[in-house]
């Protein structure tokens, strides 16, 4: 029986470590900093018997593909507000989950019972639930190859392991935020919380691949309200700290205290901000915004299968369909726009080492030169693309996006990062907006909202200026643009360079029945995009 | 000490091991009480079993057979408190869990707004529990997700995407304060999607309840077939105020995001659409049509609820919404306290009273309009008017002259609750509906209401 204890002992070997090679010099920049790769843990011996037992009990069962995943998931809360601690929550569950391949149809079971008795009933329960649901020949799954990793060992590279920072300096360093922003007049009330998620992820498949992988990733979600003196009006400030597959010391570099007091002025000046005009605008939309935008409108319509239905009764279908009529044909944006799906940069929420199929993840190019180029695929789904990748002279093979959210739900296709490459000028965001006469710029993810194929959507921000003669002009309020996504991407006239590509991100990014989350970064220069529908929001009740 | 024998007991299947008996639950919890060092200590368990069926494109997708359990523990010492949660249920784990939340406690600062444990309460009995949902077996999800398949295959130009999923569970909490409380339920929840083949058309239908013997497979089948037939090829219409007939989903779909806007507290501290210009809340005021009422209540037979809050306060009847007004706002205990005022539990099932309209009178006195199924993607806008941001998805069609006459392409929309609710006509049947993103179970009419707000047409099928 596998014990907390083991586990403890393989979390507590965690040093500070740099693994993959990340695509993006803003992410190498930030990769030297890291102190350099020490020894990772191996697997613990026990876990590799389970996940044995439950591998070798599906084979007897008649399986022709298994695999097995332990994994122990622990989440610590601190939530905070004013000058006070709301809740302090620690969560660690850990199980197995068994998915089965009989006779071409899928079958899971999952129990967090971690004997040999446990793992086999899991396996039991899934080999009888694939029996239950036996699929005609011309619908059995077929997985693309992978190759074996016998020993796969991966650490999400941090230098502060969050789990070994106390409460009390965690609950300090909100505090004083929070107190920084209360000092501002007009700003009634500020929460603040820090969300930590660390992963340790055993996986085993019957194709000889064993990898242990612990992931980490840390949130400062942050909200400063002013209300009105005559209570007829409140604003908030809020998606300050983007998350990041980073340890304790990205939060700290991020200096909430040193920061609070000017994120509490933004929150009263928009108590003050000009009500927009509707109309239409050029907008310059920076990363911290437009990362949710290519979340949206690029990462889930380009997911493979949604795009071939898997999803339709849920997150919904996609207009990037089908893939006969898309893969080298869609014109998604300019020739200039180039995004890309990795695994693989520092920092990102869905880097890893090994996805949840046992595949080791390459970064690729989705939309090549503004064409679409390739979708985000499993080992299930990469085949149905055999005569692209045919034709393209590229094997078939998955992109490794097969994830799940613990060890009690079955992997399926989840995003990796998807990002906007920086173009060839290294244009910064001031260069950007000093090239736009007239226009808005938008600071910050705000509301969103994006039909079931991904081509009508609205956005919001956080912070919404003016821009004259290429300079930031007044605050304007109550800003949302309205956008079919193709001709929005199709008005991108300009983006920024290297120097200003940042990470934004989703911590908990919701797909699948039963429901599942995902974390995932989205890299992204400023961009500008031409004569777009900007409508107001405010209202009276 | 030691977990009930069915949390380890051999040869038992994932299907059983983790529900537990109000007996096996309460002996359990208590010797996890009597483990505790703190002032005070509260347990809560939830576990049992949850199998589901997934397809799409007209075949079985995944399909899963989960067993789960959790341990939350919560040590206070004073106003200093911590949740530790763990699915170890070793009598180390056990030991481990309570120490850790007693240690983090400890380095806790003060919580001034920490209300003390519950004394023992009587909650109200409410059956949710249904063997027909318990004894449900793979074969016969795989049977009910083959009335869809099936009839798609048949039909030969449609396409189905489903998911079926029906559970078993337990939750339990017990306390220092000798407080005990235990709610075995059930639950089955079947939603489908059907398209037509060339893309241009999409029906949903869903149906939802406590008891699998309820959940009519076939009627869902047909309901959804028929909306995607009658959906291709929507025409456009132009986007502007519309008298929209809303489906009892698309209505639940908005106003169940009313109850994150009824927090007493933010209404008194100004940050709320309920917070009175010039202070105080609009408790008492006239908001919507007075043919609207909301009230939450465990026992209603079409909602079935927990009758019991997180930390233990009984769940009864509460009405938010009288004929219009509004009766109350969502008191927490410390909120409650310190307004005094009483603690009411909130909002976790909502029901809006029905009315006597069919859907066929209110098309018929609907000169033009817009019918919809069901809403999608909905998201904050403006919390100072609770305004949203949406879709209309999987059957949307015009009326005119009293009839529908054609599908027509989706709609974004930016509205409110509050401004629906004012624009209400004619109130249909209240129906238990199965599309929910929150936990509890909702039940709402088909609503008539004029000005609804289009923003925008979208491709979206």
């Amino acid at each position: 029986m596998t014990t907390r204890r083991d586990f403890l002992k393989t979390g507590a070997a965690t040093g500070a470590l740099v693994l993959a090679a990340p695509a993006l010099s803003r992410a190498e920049a930030f990769a030297q900093q890291v102190a350099p790769a020490t020894e990772l843990p191996a697997m613990d011996a026990v876990t590799k018997d389970l996940l044995t037992e439950a591998l070798n009990t599906a084979t007897l069962g008649g399986a022709s593909f298994a695999d097995a995943r332990i994994g122990r998931y622990r989440n610590n809360y601190v939530y905070t507000r004013e000058q006070q601690i709301v809740d302090v929550v620690d969560t660690d569950t850990m199980g197995v989950g068994v998915r089965v391949l009989l006779n071409g149809t899928w079958g899971f079971g999952a129990t967090r019972d971690l004997t040999k008795t446990g793992v086999a009933a899991a396996a039991k329960e899934a080999l009888a639930i694939a029996k239950a649901n036996a699929l005609p020949a011309a619908d059995r799954v077929r997985l693309a190859p992978a190759a074996p990793t016998p020993d796969g060992r991966y650490v999400t590279p941090h230098t502060i392991d969050p789990f070994n920072v106390s409460i009390e300096q965690k609950a300090d360093l909100l505090i004083r935020t929070n107190a920084e922003a209360m000092k501002v007049t007009g700003v009634k009330f500020v929460s603040s919380v820090m969300f930590f998620v660390k992963e340790e992820k055993n996986y085993a498949n019957t194709d000889g691949t064993f990898t242990t992988q612990t992931l980490i990733r840390s949130w400062l979600p942050f909200t400063a309200t002013a209300v009105a003196p005559d209570f007829s009006d409140f604003q908030t400030r809020s998606s300050v700290i983007q998350p990041a597959g980073r340890g304790y010391e990205y939060l700290t570099e991020a200096k909430p205290v040193e920061n609070a007091r000017q994120w509490g002025e933004e929150a009263a000046e928009k108590l003050k901000a000009k009500p927009v005009d509707v109309g239409r605008y050029d907008l310059v939309l920076h990363p911290s915004h437009l990362w949710l935008t290519i979340h949206e409108s690029i990462a889930h319509p380009t997911e493979l299968d949604r795009v071939l239905g898997y999803e339709a009764n849920y997150a919904g279908t996609s207009f990037v369909a089908p893939p006969r009529e898309k893969l080298g044909k869609l014109r998604y944006g300019p020739s200039f726009m180039n995004i890309q799906g990795d695994r693989e940069q520092v920092g990102a929420c869905a880097t890893i080492g090994w996805d949840d199929d046992g595949v080791k993840p390459e970064s690729f190019l989705i939309i090549k030169n503004g064409i679409v180029d390739d979708y985000q695929t499993t080992r299930e789904h990469a085949p149905m693309l055999d005569w692209w990748y045919d034709s393209q002279h590229r094997p078939i093979r998955s992109h490794g996006c097969s994830h799940s959210d613990s060890w009690s739900d079955v992997q399926f296709l989840r995003m990796p990062n998807v990002s906007l490459l920086p173009g060839d000028k290294d244009l910064s965001w001031d260069d950007v907006v000093g090239a736009t006469d007239k226009g808005i710029a938008i600071i910050g993810d705000g509301s969103w909202s994006i039909d079931q194929q991904r081509y009508n959507a609205q956005f919001g921000g956080q912070l919404t200026y003016e821009i004259k003669g290429g300079k930031i002009g007044g605050m304007l309020k109550d800003v949302a643009y309205q956008i079919r996504t193709p001709e929005f991407w199709n008005a991108m006239d300009l983006i920024g360079g290297k120097k200003s590509y940042e990470l934004g991100a989703s911590f908990f990014d919701g797909k699948g029945q039963p429901g599942q989350v995902n974390a995932v970064s989205h890299g992204s220069v400023p961009a500008r995009f031409r004569n777009i529908n900007v409508i107001n929001t405010g209202r009276k009740s | 000490m030691s977990a009930p024998k069915s949390l380890f007991s051999k040869g038992s299947t994932i299907a059983s091991n983790d529900m537990l008996s109000r007996n096996e639950a309460q002996a359990f919890l208590e010797q996890v009480v009597k483990l505790s060092k703190a002032d005070s200590i509260r347990v809560q368990m939830d576990g049992g079993y949850t199998g589901n069926i997934r397809f799409a494109a007209n075949r079985i997708s995944t399909a899963g057979g989960v067993g789960t359990s959790e341990l939350i523990v919560q040590s206070g010492f004073g106003a200093r408190h911590a949740i530790v949660t763990t699915g170890d249920y070793s009598p180390a784990g056990i030991e481990r869990a309570v120490r850790q939340s007693e240690a983090i406690a400890k380095l806790a600062p003060e919580d001034p707004d920490d209300m003390p444990l519950l004394p023992p309460q009587t909650y109200a009995d409410v059956n949710a529990h249904f063997d027909s949902t318990v004894n449900l077996t793979a074969d016969e999800r795989a049977a009910a997700a083959h009335t869809a398949i099936d009839a798609a295959k048949a039909a030969g130009d449609l396409t189905a995407a489903g998911f079926i999923t029906a559970s078993n569970t337990f939750n339990a909490m017990a306390s220092k304060t000798g407080l005990f409380a235990y709610f075995a339920s059930t639950s089955a929840n079947y939603q489908l999607t059907v398209r037509t083949s060339d893309g241009t058309g999409s029906g949903w239908a869903g149906a939802d309840h406590q008891d699998w013997k309820q959940i009519n497979f076939k009627a869902v089948s047909d309901r959804a077939i028929e909306k995607a037939r009658a959906s291709r090829t929507p025409a456009a219409v132009e986007p502007g105020r519309y008298t929209v007939i809303l489906e009892p989903q698309a209505v639940s779909d908005l106003i169940q995001l009313m109850a994150y806007a009824l927090d007493a507290r933010s209404a008194d501290e100004g940050r709320s659409a309920f917070s009175k210009q010039g202070g105080g809340t609009k408790i008492g005021e006239k908001l919507v049509d007075p043919q609207v009422t909301i009230f939450s209540d465990p026992m209603d037979p079409q909602l079935l609820g927990r009758p019991w809050t997180d930390d233990g306060l009984p769940l009864g009847r509460e009405v938010w919404i009288e004929n219009g007004i509004l009766k109350q706002l969502e008191y927490s205990r410390f909120w409650a306290q310190k307004k005094n005022a009483r603690a009411n539990g909130g909002l976790g099932s909502i029901k809006m009273v029905g009315g006597t309209a069919t859907t066929e009178q209110m098309i018929a006195s609907t000169p033009r309009g817009i019918l919809v199924t069901r809403l999608w993607y909905l998201r904050g806008v403006d919390p100072r008017t609770i305004l949203y941001t949406g879709l209309t998805r999987d059957g949307t069609f015009l009326i005119e002259n009293g009839k529908v006459t054609k599908a027509v392409k989706n709609l974004r929309f930016n509205e409110s609750p509050l401004f629906l609710l004012n624009n209400v006509e004619m109130i249909g049947k209240a129906e238990r509906v199965a599309g929910n993103e929150s936990q509890g179970n909702m039940v709402f009419p088909t609503l008539k209401v004029k000005d609804f707000n289009f923003t925008s047409l979208s491709d979206a099928v």
